[in-house]
């Protein structure tokens, strides 16, 4: 039995995820093993039973009895300690098991590249490091031990019932195959059906989400009927699918009592006449035909949990399987250490010269070339500007820059070399993002600010503040920097929430300092205020300000202009206007209006 | 005080029960039936060995059972055909097999009636509550008692409820089958019930609190993992990788070995449950073997006994757990019952529909949020019928105020002055028609998850694909659809693609080009669309709605410019108002953003 059980659970996956389970080897024999041994002992209490009947009711003596008494109630006892034990080793397998591989899934994710978490959504790879890992540790733990307990039983009742009555024990045993099979197929259906309502059930959640959200939207449109509709249209379905499953659970339960009571109807028919010499064997197999469904109800479910672990597994395993799109070589890691282990003893200074040589990029996962043969010279201290439309891909130039994204052909050089010859924390240690949806860490303003370095005193936090106009913001809260800002700073307003991801990347001190569209989302006079404090904050820096207003990047040293993912212009803003492209069009559309007017009036 | 909550929370519970009430009862009809065919199959086979097979004299019995046997031929005869009995006992499995299905298909029939009832009254309620209950409350919080309180309330009255009736109707009806079999048996055998039962609720009570201290830092763990997914762009520009797995091992650790503490406990707590249940079945064992022998008992009568013991293990062993998790569905229901309890909105006037193309006059118009300090100083402006009005004015102007005023979003206090559409005070006007008539874009607008064309049609079904386009077109955004490779079929919103800001506005414009309206209002809905677009959209729209009033809130001149009037806010008052011709000119905050969106006039092409 248990060698027929090992090859089932490869099939199940098992095998896969069995290499990362080396150390729990000795916990797991030894939990399977007193499993194994407790559910013995319980076989043995209808033998009690038997004994009892036989021996002290039919032969009408009390012989004995302190004996049989002692006996039985060492066997209870040596059950109790026997399960004891194997449910503290069950816990300790199943949290350890959840605790390593969520540990190894949370570490490995942190080494993955973006073309990952864009191809995933962040709810998908939420639930492989927290779901996932809880179902493979309940797998690891109380799905084999349980397989251990009923296993066993089943196949002890049945050696003892065949020992002890052949002819009975058969008639009995034929009804199992019977069960099992009709348990299967509900099994099978029942699970679909749960699968469905979850998926509904999703849904509903997501229902509830949208009218609270989304609550000034629906007043304004007045569609709140309409929202109604569409919800009791989704409970219904609902209510419908659970009354499905329900039906199944009802065959299945029914199914399950009805085959006990006709095992034991024909233990009764077929047995009765054995009642009369030996009624404690009767009434043995009375016992085992009672308690015998469940284990056979249970294998079902179990291969039915497992077919649904297995998907976990198989899931986890992509995840920690996929390898990130950029790497750094051995010998990088040998002597910059890698993101976990950085050697920062060995790291020469960061300069800040950047250089595009004939740089082509392809997305991993897209078809397009969106850069070809793109050269260029950023030298330090440069402020290179990036315009475009929304969506033409102005980001990915960023992205090159942080080597978030290696290019297909040709090489990024930093300070001269090739990007690859150091290690990415190397180049990130040196680098300030400020995204256009700025992200905050729940916790306090201080905690946010300290995020890209933590050594930074009081009074140079107040200064990266000062910098960016935050300094009122900061002082006007309840508690000054130690201010909870929520979770996703979503106590702050997205302006509140920009100034401070801005005044982060600012203490950071990096030699480059990344802008991506980041005075999107703060009003014109913030922008003003931010904008003459940048020129104070890229002196000293490498920059790039990606901006879909073009007043913000006139004082750039040099911009591109970006439209379908490709670089149609470059140049400095005099030489852009003078050249009468598209930047030009697009900065003295704004010009134009006021010009006709003028002209009508 | 306590007495008037409790009565409060009945009552909401009768109203949620409604529809699904009679569903309830006859489950635990079914439920009891089961029961009964569970209690009585142990009886048969008693009969069988002591009366049939035995000897037992069979005045002994209920006078029903000899009837039964005398009907089926009387001893001897039943003697001869023990199949009958088996028959019988095949029968009494069926009846309860269906019992059985009967039950499970009506407790959940009802559980999810009653679970519908609840979301769809929460949810009818949440989406007429006022905007300023929206605003006060946190959104997560309303989720979580519209999903796991819900389910905590589900899980009490068609799980913990129902079991616990079904429980005890299952140890009422053994104790009286073993009764009425022998009663100082049934003494004995009862004997460990109580304290398996105590013990249970006790151990189940104290270890309450650490299982909470465990799924509390589950959750941690979890908004972690959310956190450092969601920020990976950040986490990554300043490389803080190590920082943030140290951190994660360490919570995760943590909440590992908050676990790991809990194994001793749970494991004794299961082993002496397993020694308490021994010792029940023991006892039963060695006095049922004593009774026999001395003859006040017969052997199948001792089985039975085996049987029901046999049968009240686990139910026993559940009880008092399950008491003592019932009693975390009151604060459930008190977290419901905060939804269900905070007014609806209501029209307070006399409801009128007048037309709305009429001038629309702001009169001395003052206005704080609850609580909160004046955000509007006695503003006084009128916007003629069929113009364009422009708002200019930075965070904290007021402006956005202004129309969640006119769109009746927040209801103005009788004193504070008085906005009317036509000479009709917006009191007096039905909300939902006032609502309707006009056509609001927002700054973050927020689309829903479906495909773009039900975004798009969401207020009329009957759209058909052609008027989603044409209202696309003149929001320019047909083009980018047709782009996507499922057109507008493509779905957005929380589970579909996310749009980038400039196209989820001109979605929303689109949305609202769907109808006709007097009042159109853009409250800095233009913001994310680059120029090019802008200009394209607003001249669209301008030939789209001649002649509808338009508020065109913004921060960019371009934008503003069109209007006939401007008016400068600040602070919650008018700073300047005019033309944009004579604001331009007039040396105030309008002139000098003028100046700085034209790059202070360095640039002239």
């Amino acid at each position: 039995m248990s060698g027929k059980r090992r090859d089932s659970l490869r099939f199940f996956g098992i095998g896969r995820i069995i290499g990362r389970l080396g150390q729990y080897r000795v916990p797991l024999i030894l939990m399977l093993l007193t499993s194994a041994l407790g559910s013995a002992v319980d076989i043995g209490v209808p033998l009690f039973q038997r004994y009892a009947l036989n021996r002290f009711v039919a032969l009408g003596t009390l012989k004995g009895l302190p004996g049989y008494i002692l006996l039985y109630v060492s066997v209870i006892l040596v059950s109790a300690v026997l399960n004891y034990i194997s449910c503290i080793y069950g816990m300790k397998i199943e949290v350890g098991v959840d605790r390593d591989l969520r540990n190894e899934a949370f570490a490995h994710l942190q080494t993955l590249s973006f073309s990952y978490y864009n191809r995933n959504s962040v709810g998908y790879i939420h639930a492989r490091v927290m779901s996932d890992t809880q179902r493979i540790g309940e797998l690891c733990s109380w799905t084999l031990l349980n397989g251990a307990w009923q296993g066993c039983y089943l196949v002890g009742a049945v050696a003892v019932m065949l020992l002890t009555n052949a002819r009975l024990a058969l008639l009995v045993i034929a009804v199992l195959p019977v069960t099992a099979l009709l348990f299967g197929l509900f099994q099978r259906e029942l699970t679909r059906v749960n699968r469905d309502i979850r998926e509904v059930n999703s849904k509903i959640t997501g229902n509830f989400n949208e009218s609270i959200t989304g609550a000034r939207t629906i007043k304004s449109l007045v569609i709140e009927d309409r929202m109604e509709r569409d919800f009791v249209a989704d409970t219904r379905e609902m209510r419908r699918k659970s009354i499905r499953a329900a039906r199944l659970r009802g065959l299945f339960s029914g199914t399950m009592h009805f085959a006990s009571s006709l095992a034991i109807a024909l233990v009764l028919w077929k047995g009765g006449y054995i009642a009369g010499t030996e009624i404690g064997t009767f009434s043995m197999f009375l016992s085992y035909a009672q308690g015998m469904m469940e284990p056979v109800r249970w294998v079902v479910d179990a291969v039915g949990s497992l077919v649904t672990t297995q998907v976990n597994i198989e899931r986890l395993c992509r995840l920690l399987e996929t390898e990130p799109d950029v790497t750094d070589s051995p010998e990088v890691t040998e002597k910059y250490g890698d993101s976990f282990h950085p050697k920062k003893e060995n790291w020469e200074p960061l300069k800040g010269d950047i250089e595009f040589e004939d740089v082509s990029f392809r997305y991993p996962d897209g078809e397009e070339t969106v850069l070809e043969h793109f050269s260029l010279k950023i030298p330090f201290g440069t402020n290179l500007a990036i315009v475009g439309e929304t969506g033409a891909g102005k980001s990915t130039l960023a992205s090159l820059i942080c080597r978030f994204y290696e290019p297909t052909e040709g090489r990024m050089l930093i300070d001269g070399r090739d990007a690859r010859e150091r290690s990415q924390l190397w180049l990130h240690s040196a680098i300030g993002y400020v995204l256009q949806t700025p992200h905050l860490f729940s916790g306090t303003v201080r905690r946010n600010l300290l995020y890209g370095n933590p050594d930074a005193t009081e009074e140079e936090i107040w200064r990266a503040l000062e910098l960016v106009s935050a300094r009122d913001l900061v002082e006007g809260l309840e508690n000054g920097l130690d201010t909870e800002v929520g979770e996703g700073g979503d106590l702050l307003s997205a302006g509140e929430k920009q100034l401070i991801s801005f005044a982060r990347a600012i203490l950071a001190n990096p030699r480059i300092l990344i802008l991506d569209e980041a005075t999107a989302s703060v009003d014109t006079i913030t922008e003003q205020k931010i904008q003459s404090a940048m020129e104070t904050v890229i002196r000293g820096r490498t920059s790039v300000v990606i901006a879909h207003r073009l007043s913000t990047v006139r004082n750039a040293d040099w911009i591109l202009r970006v439209e379908d993912g490709r670089i149609v212009e470059q140049g400095t803003h005099e030489q852009l206007m003078a050249a009468r492209g598209g930047y030009w069009r697009l900065y003295t559309r704004q010009y134009e209006d006021e010009e006709t007017l003028g002209v009508l009036g | 005080m306590e007495k008037k909550k409790k009565h409060q929370n009945l009552r909401m519970i009768l109203d949620f029960l409604r529809g699904s009430k009679a569903l309830f009862i006859l489950s635990m009809l079914f439920s009891a039936l089961a029961a009964l065919a569970d209690m009585v199959a142990p009886q048969i086979v008693r009969i069988t060995l002591d009366y049939i097979l035995g000897s037992a004299p069979l005045d002994t019995l209920p006078s029903f059972a000899v009837r039964g046997i005398s009907l089926a031929g009387g001893v001897a005869i039943l003697r001869q055909h023990i199949a009958w009995i088996a028959l019988a006992l095949v029968s009494l499995a069926l009846v309860k097999a269906l019992c059985q299905y009967a039950y499970e298909v009506s407790r959940t029939a009802a559980a999810e009636t009653l679970v519908k009832t609840m979301r769809d009254s929460l949810f009818s309620h949440i989406e007429r509550l006022p905007y300023a209950w929206h605003m006060k409350n946190r959104t997560g919080d309303i989720i979580q008692r519209c999903t796991s309180d819900i389910d905590t309330l589900k899980n009490f009255l068609a799980e913990q409820m129902t079991n616990l009736i079904r429980i005890v109707v299952l140890l009422a009806l053994s104790v009286a089958f073993m009764l009425s079999m022998n009663t100082r048996l049934t003494l004995i055998a009862m004997l460990p019930v109580p304290v398996i039962i105590l013990y249970s609720f006790y151990f189940h009570r104290k270890i309450g609190e650490a299982f909470l201290d465990c799924d509390e830092n589950e959750g941690l763990l979890s908004a972690m993992a959310q956190e450092n997914l969601t920020g990976v762009r950040v986490v990554r520009a300043f490389g803080r990788e190590r920082d943030e797995r140290d951190g994660f091992e360490a919570q995760n650790s943590y909440y590992t070995d908050l676990w790991m503490k809990l194994a001793r406990p749970l494991a004794t707590f299961w082993s002496v449950g397993d020694v308490l249940s021994g010792t029940q079945i023991l006892l039963t064992v060695v006095f049922g073997a004593l009774y026999c022998i001395r003859g006040t008992m017969g052997p199948g009568a001792y089985i039975a006994f085996l049987s029901y013991c046999a049968m009240m293990t686990w139910p026993v062993r559940m009880l008092g757990r399950m008491i003592s998790e019932m009693s975390k569905a009151g604060v459930s229901l008190d977290r419901i019952r905060y939804i269900m309890d905070s007014p609806e909105e209501r029209d307070t006037g006399s409801g009128l529909e007048p037309d709305l193309t009429g001038d629309i006059v702001f009169d001395h118009v003052t206005f704080s949020y609850e609580g909160g300090n004046e955000v509007l100083h006695d503003l006084s402006f009128t916007i003629p019928a069929g113009t364009t009005l422009g708002i200019l004015g930075g965070t904290g102007s007021g402006k956005s105020t202004l129309m969640l005023l006119l769109d009746k979003l927040y209801e103005l206090p009788e004193e504070q002055g008085r906005i009317s559409v036509g000479g009709v005070d917006l009191r007096e006007i039905r909300t939902e028609y006032l609502r309707r008539n006009i056509g609001m874009v927002l700054q973050e607008p927020f689309l829903f998850s479906r495909t773009i064309a039900e975004n798009i049609a969401i207020q009329d079904d009957a759209l058909g694909l052609e008027g989603v386009r044409e209202a696309a077109r003149a929001a320019c955004l047909d083009e980018t659809v047709m782009g996507f490779s499922k057109g507008y079929d493509t779905m957005v919103g929380e589970r579909g693609l996310s749009l980038s800001g400039g196209q989820k506005q001109r979605t929303a414009i689109a949305r609202t080009l769907t109808r006709d309206v007097p009042i159109l209002v853009f409250d800095d809905s233009l913001s994310a669309v680059d120029t090019e677009t802008d200009a394209r959209i607003r001249s669209a729209l301008e030939s789209r709605f001649g002649k509808a009033t338009v508020i065109l809130i913004s921060h960019r001149i371009t934008t503003l410019s069109r209007a006939d009037r401007i008016l400068v806010l600040d602070r919650g008052r008018i700073l300047e108002q005019g033309s944009h011709e004579e604001l331009k000119r007039a040396g105030g905050l309008y002139q000098q953003i003028c100046q700085i969106q034209s790059g202070s006039g360095e640039v002239v092409a």
